[in-house]
């Protein structure tokens, strides 16, 4: 191993690299400390949201009770007809234009472009309380309809607890991003980063937890709205 | 050193935003199916892409180095395992409660009428 190797942060090939960056006595992941806590919080948020979904896969299975179907649960009026999963798949399109959102804000923010990362990572945020939004109408519409944590009319009791506790952690994530993402957000214009030496990685740092609230929301919509 | 492999060129992010997109409408379609082994392998071969696409261009993960890879896609492996032991674990349980129960004599509503 050699000392230009490391001082440029290049990357060995191979698992020579893997080697090199655990056995150099200085910080291993050649990443800002912030980005790699970000990535061990996600790490460890991956670990609570698939701890719920496979406890809603256990109750499911368990359940000798009809299990709801999500597909007429979760159907909306539209033009006269029931459309299946219609608010659903608006929220999952929003959230994926939000993610797109993001990765643009991050992208101008290594190119110091302050005006462009601001504006881009409001319609970010923007995205994400209309999600949030809808969230709430769907939650009011099921709760109207007699959905509770402790049974429904539709079927097996454990749908209104898995549903409640998923989505309902989900949204939070959604909502502490958007804070998250306006803190950062109005910091970027206001010239905060600049003093500290014009650095941007905030930027990507919260939008490693945007992209995080989206991913999970992939594995929810194929589990919990689509099995 | 921080900025290392994060100043693409935007064509990337417009195709995963349209390729997400897409995936996304497939993903919607197989709700459509009738249910079965090929609608269950769809939706797990979308939300497989999506994930890994969200992962990989938009976290930036397919530029990090690999001891950062490994030490966070390398965990998540135990929860199949999870899984595994969990699925075992529900079936035994549904016998148990069909034996010793019955089945279930529920008749449920069919929603949306009110």
């Amino acid at each position: 191993m050699s000392e230009a190797v490391l001082d440029s942060g290049a990357e060995a090939p191979g698992k020579q690299a893997l080697v090199e960056d655990w056995s150099r006595d200085k910080q291993v992941f050649g990443v800002p400390w912030g980005k790699a806590m970000m990535w061990i919080f996600l790490l460890s948020d991956t670990f609570i949201f698939s701890c719920f979904l496979v406890g809603y896969m256990m109750v499911r299975i368990s359940t000798t009770d009809p299990w709801p179907n999500p597909s007429e649960v979760f159907a909306l009026e539209a033009f006269g007809y029931p459309v299946p999963l219609l608010l659903i798949a608006i929220m999952t399109f929003v959230l994926i234009t939000s993610s797109g959102t993001m990765a643009l804000a991050v992208n101008m923010g290594y190119r110091k472009d302050r005006k462009k990362t601001f504006w881009l990572m409001v319609a970010t945020a923007a995205l994400g309380a209309t999600f949030v939004g809808m969230q709430a109408f769907e939650w009011t519409k099921l709760i109207m309809e007699g959905v509770r944590p402790w049974g429904n009319p539709f079927g097996a009791a454990q749908f209104g607890s898995s549903f409640f506790m998923i989505t309902g952690f989900h949204g939070m994530h959604v909502s502490a991003g958007v804070i998250y993402l306006l803190v950062v957000a109005f910091r970027v214009r206001n010239g905060f980063y600049e003093k500290r030496g014009g650095n941007y990685e905030i930027v990507e740092i919260a939008g490693l937890y945007w992209h995080f609230v989206d991913l999970v929301w992939v594995f929810i919509f194929a589990f919990f709205y689509l099995w | 050193m921080a900025a290392e492999g994060t100043q693409h060129p935007l064509k990337i992010y417009w195709i995963m935003w349209g390729a997400l997109f897409v995936l996304s409408t497939f993903s919607y379609a197989t709700d459509f199916m009738d249910d079965g082994a090929l609608r269950t392998s769809l939706i797990l071969l979308f939300m497989l892409a999506k994930a890994g696409g969200i992962v990989w261009i938009f976290m930036h993960m397919g530029w990090e180095r690999i001891a950062l890879k490994l030490a966070i896609l390398g965990p998540p492996v135990a929860i199949l395992v999870l899984i595994g032991l969990m699925s075992l674990e529900g079936h035994y349980v549904e016998d148990n409660r069909l034996q010793h129960y019955g089945g279930s004599t529920m008749e449920p509503q069919t929603p949306g009428h009110h």
